[in-house]
C-alpha cells in the first residue's frame, strides 16, 4: 500500500556522533536527483560533542522533499530517532527540557500522525536515565497520541548482524547504524535503492574501503523494510514539474555564497581576495574559498575580525575583488573598517551570516537581528548597500550581486544571509558564467592619466573612479579623513563636508536604478500583504498561499527598489514578518512614514512556523 | 632617482622642530636610492602624527584608521607582491591599538617596510603616555606618573619572530637612510624603529642620547661584519662577559681590538640580537641607562620565506596542477542532473 503526498517532511535525529547531518544530506541529494524539490534544515547543538545519549547532544536534520517545497516544513511526517534522548527532543520540541512536559501538537517537531522509526536498542535503562525519563516507558511518559505510528527497530543489533562477516571493529559497526536507518527510510519513501548505492559510491570514491560496509548496511536496511510486511503505508512523493530546464544540484547557502564570489571574480577578471576569521556559522565560506586556489582565490585567515576586513580593504585598494565573511559579533568588530571603505570609496563585499544574538548569543541558531546593525552600525553618515539572500541556492546570485554592486559603485555592500540559509540546502540550477549579468567596474579612464585625484567621479553615476597601484601616472593618496570634493586632499571645510556627505549618499541612492523592481507574489489581488526579507521567503510564500493573500519579499534592502512605496500603498493591511523584534518594519517606517505596518515577529532562534504565521494573520483579519 | 620625485605637492604639517620632518626627508632619499618607480610603491599608515606621512610621499598612499595599518598593508602586499609596500606607524598606533596586527605581520613575515616612529607619547591627541613611555612618566593622562611598564619595541619584534630590526635617530640622517634602504632590500617584515623627538609634548625625550656631545659615547652604530666599536675616540667596544655584554676600552685591562665582538645581523638565533637591542633602553622615567650604549643601525637581518611569496606560490602551484580553471569547468565537477 502506498500513500501519495505532494511533499513529505523527514527528520533524522540522534547523538551528535550518529551521523545525522550526513544521513539527511544523503537523502536530500538522492531525492533531488530523483527530481524532487528539497529544502533542508540542519539543527545541531553548539557543543561539538556533548555527553553521549544526553538531551543536549541531540543533533537533528530535517528535509522537506517533493513538489511545491518552499520550506523545510514546520513538522515532520517521518522521524528517525536513533536514541531515547532524540525521541524526547523530537516529541517535545522546544519544551524538551521542561520537567514533566508531554507531547503537544503545537510544540512537537512531528505531526500527530507521524511515522516514527526508533532504535529500540538505544532505549536501555541507562539510555532512559541519560535522557532524564522518570519512568521506564518513554512512549507513555511522553504521552504520544495514538495516531503516531511507532516502528520499533533493533537498529544496532541488525547493523551488527549485517556487518558480522566483514571483520570490522565495534566502533565502525556502530557508526554504520545511520546507513541502516537511511536504507529503511529509502524503502519507506519508495526511493530506488540503486540510486542510493550509486550516491554512496560517489561519496566514498576517495575512501573505497568504506563503500562495501556502507552499501551492505544500507541495502540490508532497505530490504528489512521490504521484507518485514510492516502494517504501514509507504509514501510516494510528487516530482517537481514546473522547474525550468537545466542542470541541477543541491547546494548549501555558504557554498553558494562562496561560489557567487568566484563567479563574479571570473566575470570581471579580477582576483578574489577573502580576508576572514573563523566564526560560526560563516566559517564554511572561508574554508570553501581556501580550497579554491584552482580558481585563483586568495584567502588570508587573519589574526582577528578587524584584520579580516582590513586585509580585504588593502587588497581592494590594490585592485582586487575583496571580501570578508563573518557573523554578527564579527560584523560589530568590523564596523570601523567598513566606515573606512565608505569614506575611501573602495569596493568591498561584507558577508554577514546572521546568528542568534546579542553578544555570543546562539551561535548555531538562526535570526534576522543584524539588519539595523548592517544599515546603521557605523559612526558618522555612513551609508552602504545592504542586500539579503532568501534561499540557500540564491545565496549564489546575491553574493554575485554584492560583488557587482560593490565594483560598479565603489562602496561596501553588506550581504545578509543567516544560519538557516548557510547550513541548509536547496536545489540550484547551475548557471553558465555567460548567463550572469555583466559587471562594469568603475575603472579610471585613460585620459585622466597625470590628472587623477581620488575625488574624481563619473558624472553620470557620481561613482568615484578607481585607480590602483601599479598604474603609472595615477599615483594618489586615499584617506579615511574627509577629502576635498575637487582635489581629493584632506579637508575640514564645513561646506565641503556637507557636499561630500551628500555625494556619498547620492551614490548609494542611485543604486536603486540598477536593481530589479519589487515583485508581488501569491494572490496579488488580496487586500492583505505579507512583507518579509531575507531567509523567510519560503515560509512567507507558503503562508501567503494558505492565506490566499499577497507577499512582497525583499532581497534589496538599502536602497529599496524604486516601486516599493507604490506597491505597499496598494494594500489595506500589511504585516511585516521577521525573525527579530521588528527591525525591517522600523526601517520601512522611516522610509515610508505614511504607510501603516503591522508586525509578526518570532525570535526563537528557529525558522518561522508557517502555521503560526497563518494563525496570526487569520486572527487580525477577523 | 632623485628624492625630489618622491615629494608630494602637500605642505608638510608636522610641528616646526618635530623629528618627523627629518624622517620624511630620509624616506624620500631612501626611496630615491632604492629606485622603485613611484607607481610601484604604496605607503600605508594608520592614525597619528607619523601616519600623516603618506600625504607627503608622491607614490600610492593610504592613510587609514587607527592601528590597522599593518593589516591593510598585509592585504596590499599579499594581493600585489610586486609592489614595494611601506607602513608608517607610531608607538601608539603600532604597539597599543595595533599591537595584534603588528605581531602577526611579523610572525607571518609579510614583506613590509615598517617605520615605527617612537616618541614615547601620544602627540596627535595632545599628550598622553604611550606604551613606550617609561614608568613614572608624567603626562596629561598620568598626572602622578604612569605605573605601567613600557614595551621595548625590539623585544616585541624578536618575540614575534621578526626577521629584521633596525634602530635609528631622527637627527642621524645617514643612519636613517641606510636603515630604510636595508629594510627595503630585506625580504620579509622589516621594522625600523625611528627615535623621534616630539617637540611639543615630549621635548628632549631622546636628548640624553641624541646630543652631539654625548651621542658617540651613548650609542653604537652596528654594521654587519664589523667590530662593535663606539665612542668619541673609537676606542670603546663590546665583548661578551659570560652571558652578558660588556663595554670595554681597547688598550685597557689587556683588551685588544681583536677581542671586540664582530656584528653578525644574519644569524638566525636571536639571542645576541636581543641582548644588543636591549642595551640602553630607558624603562624608568628620569633614569638614563648609561652602562651600555644604545644600539643603532641594522641589528637583525635574517632571510626567511615571506608570507606574500609563499601564498602566491601555493596558488600558482595548485593552479598548474588543477584540472579545472574556469567557473564553468568548476560547476561541471558538481554532482548534477538534468531536469
Amino acid at each position: 500500500m502506498t500513500t501519495d503526498m505532494q511533499h513529505v517532511v523527514v527528520r533524522f535525529c540522534g547523538d551528535s556522533g550518529d551521523g545525522m547531518q550526513l544521513t539527511g544530506n544523503m537523502l536530500s541529494s538522492i531525492s533531488a536527483i530523483l527530481g524532487n524539490e528539497i529544502s533542508t534544515l540542519p539543527d545541531f547543538p553548539a557543543e561539538i560533542r556533548a555527553p553521549q545519549g544526553t538531551l543536549g547532544g541531540v543533533s537533528g536534520f530535517q528535509v522537506n522533499l517533493g513538489s511545491g517545497v518552499f520550506t523545510p516544513g514546520d513538522q515532520a511526517d517521518v522521524v528517525v530517532a536513533m536514541n531515547a534522548a532524540a525521541l524526547k527532543v523530537c516529541a517535545l520540541g522546544s519544551k524538551f527540557s521542561l520537567p514533566g512536559a508531554v507531547y503537544n501538537a503545537h510544540d512537537s517537531y512531528f505531526k500527530p500522525n507521524a511515522i516514527i522509526i526508533v532504535d529500540v536498542d538505544s532505549f536501555t535503562d541507562k539510555d532512559l536515565q541519560k535522557a532524564l525519563y522518570q519512568t521506564d516507558n518513554p512512549f507513555t511518559e511522553l504521552a504520544l497520541p495514538e495516531s503516531v505510528q511507532v516502528i520499533p527497530v533493533k537498529l544496532t543489533e541488525l547493523t551488527k548482524a549485517s556487518l558480522q562477516d566483514l571483520q570490522l571493529d565495534n566502533k565502525t559497526v556502530l557508526k554504520s547504524r545511520n546507513m541502516f536507518a537511511l536504507g529503511l527510510t529509502c524503502w519507506l519513501l519508495n526511493r530506488p535503492i540503486d540510486k542510493a548505492v550509486e550516491f554512496l559510491e560517489g561519496k566514498f570514491a576517495k575512501k573505497p574501503a568504506l563503500i562495501a560496509p556502507n552499501v551492505k548496511v544500507l541495502t540490508d536496511g532497505f530490504n528489512y523494510g521490504a521484507n518485514l510486511h510492516l502494517n504501514i503505508n509507504t509514501v510516494n512523493v510528487e516530482k517537481a514539474d514546473d522547474l525550468p530546464h537545466g542542470r541541477y544540484t543541491s547546494i548549501s547557502g555558504n557554498k553558494a555564497t562562496a561560489w557567487g564570489l568566484i563567479a563574479a571574480s571570473h566575470k570581471v577578471g579580477k582576483r578574489l581576495f577573502l580576508g576572514s576569521y573563523p566564526i560560526t556559522p560563516a566559517t564554511d565560506i572561508m574554508q570553501e574559498l581556501a580550497a579554491r586556489k584552482d580558481m585563483g582565490v586568495m584567502v588570508v585567515q587573519a589574526e582577528d575580525e578587524i584584520a579580516g576586513v582590513c586585509t580585504a580593504i588593502g587588497a581592494s585598494f590594490a585592485g582586487d575583488l575583496a571580501a570578508t565573511s563573518t557573523s554578527g559579533p564579527g560584523l560589530s568588530l568590523k564596523s570601523e573598517a567598513i566606515g573606512l571603505a565608505v569614506m575611501a570609496e573602495l569596493p568591498l563585499v561584507v558577508i554577514d551570516v546572521q546568528r542568534g544574538g546579542p553578544s555570543t548569543g546562539l551561535p548555531t541558531k538562526t535570526e534576522q537581528t543584524d539588519l539595523l546593525q548592517a544599515l546603521y552600525g557605523r559612526n558618522g553618515e555612513s551609508e552602504v548597500v545592504v542586500i539579503a539572500a532568501s534561499t540557500s541556492a540564491n545565496c549564489f546570485n546575491y553574493a554575485y550581486e554584492a560583488a557587482r554592486l560593490a565594483l560598479e559603485n565603489m562602496t561596501p555592500v553588506i550581504l545578509l544571509t543567516d544560519t538557516y540559509l548557510a547550513n541548509g540546502t536547496s536545489l540550484w540550477r547551475i548557471p553558465q558564467l555567460s548567463e550572469l549579468k555583466d559587471i562594469r567596474v568603475a575603472s579610471v579612464p585613460e585620459e585622466l592619466r597625470g590628472k587623477y585625484n581620488p575625488a574624481l567621479r563619473d558624472p553620470q553615476t557620481s561613482v568615484r573612479y578607481w585607480a590602483t597601484p601599479g598604474m603609472k601616472g595615477f599615483e594618489h593618496r586615499n584617506i579615511g579623513l574627509e577629502r576635498d570634493a575637487q582635489r581629493g586632499t584632506i579637508s575640514t571645510n564645513p561646506e565641503n563636508h556637507e557636499a561630500m556627505v551628500m555625494a556619498r549618499h547620492n551614490k548609494i541612492w542611485q543604486v536603486a536604478n540598477t536593481i530589479p523592481d519589487l515583485q508581488v507574489q501569491a494572490n496579488i489581488d488580496s487586500d492583505t500583504l505579507l512583507v518579509g526579507w531575507g531567509s523567510t521567503e519560503g515560509h512567507l510564500h507558503a503562508a501567503a498561499l494558505e492565506l490566499n493573500c499577497a507577499l512582497a519579499h525583499f532581497n534589496y534592502i538599502h536602497p529599496l527598489p524604486n516601486n516599493t512605496h507604490d506597491t505597499l500603498s496598494r494594500y489595506r493591511r500589511i504585516v511585516v514578518c521577521e525573525l527579530n523584534s521588528g527591525q525591517f518594519a522600523t526601517y520601512l517606517r522611516s522610509q515610508m512614514p505614511d504607510i501603516i505596518l503591522l508586525q509578526y515577529n518570532e525570535i526563537t532562534g528557529q525558522p518561522f512556523s508557517v502555521e503560526r504565521i497563518v494563525e496570526y494573520v487569520k486572527g487580525i483579519k477577523q | 632617482m632623485e628624492a625630489q620625485e618622491f615629494k608630494s605637492d602637500q605642505y608638510v604639517r608636522f610641528c616646526p622642530g618635530c623629528g618627523d620632518h627629518a624622517i620624511t626627508m630620509a624616506l624620500q632619499k631612501a626611496m630615491a636610492q632604492v629606485g622603485v618607480p613611484t607607481h610601484q610603491v604604496a605607503v600605508i599608515s594608520g592614525i597619528g602624527c607619523s601616519s600623516r606621512m603618506p600625504h607627503y610621499i608622491n607614490t600610492y598612499g593610504f592613510n587609514t584608521i587607527h592601528g590597522r595599518g599593518a593589516a591593510i598593508a598585509t592585504g596590499v602586499k599579499t594581493s600585489h607582491p610586486e609592489l614595494s609596500v611601506w607602513q608608517m606607524t607610531g608607538d601608539g598606533d603600532c604597539l597599543a591599538i595595533g599591537g595584534n596586527h603588528f605581531i602577526h605581520s611579523l610572525r607571518r613575515n609579510v614583506d613590509l617596510n615598517i617605520c615605527l616612529f617612537n616618541n614615547r607619547i601620544y602627540g596627535l591627541t595632545k599628550g598622553q603616555y604611550s606604551p613606550t613611555s617609561p614608568r613614572g612618566f608624567v603626562s596629561k593622562s598620568s598626572p602622578y606618573g604612569t605605573v605601567e611598564r613600557p614595551f621595548i619595541p625590539a623585544e616585541l619584534v624578536l618575540g614575534a619572530r621578526g626577521t629584521f630590526f633596525a634602530r635609528t635617530l631622527d637627527v642621524d640622517m645617514p643612519t636613517t637612510v641606510h636603515c630604510m634602504v636595508e629594510a627595503h632590500q630585506h625580504k620579509g617584515a622589516s621594522v625600523v624603529e625611528c627615535l623621534v623627538n616630539c617637540v611639543i609634548f615630549n621635548n628632549g625625550t631622546h636628548s640624553w642620547l641624541a646630543d652631539r656631545d654625548t651621542r658617540a659615547d651613548r650609542s653604537i652604530i652596528l654594521e654587519h661584519g664589523k667590530p662593535m666599536i663606539f665612542g668619541k675616540d673609537r676606542n670603546r667596544g663590546l665583548v661578551l662577559d659570560g652571558w652578558n655584554l660588556k663595554a670595554v676600552t681597547i688598550g685597557q685591562d689587556g683588551v685588544s681590538a681583536d677581542d671586540i665582538l664582530v656584528h653578525d645581523a644574519t644569524i638566525a638565533d636571536p639571542t645576541l640580537h636581543l641582548k644588543l637591542a636591549l642595551m640602553g633602553q630607558p624603562t624608568e622615567a628620569g633614569i638614563q641607562p648609561d652602562d651600555l650604549p644604545i644600539a643603532l643601525g641594522v641589528i637583525r637581518n635574517v632571510t626567511e620565506q615571506t608570507y606574500d611569496e609563499a601564498v602566491n606560490r601555493q596558488i600558482e602551484e595548485v593552479r598548474k596542477a588543477a584540472k579545472v580553471h574556469t567557473f564553468d569547468q568548476l560547476t561541471s565537477t558538481l554532482e548534477q542532473w538534468e531536469i
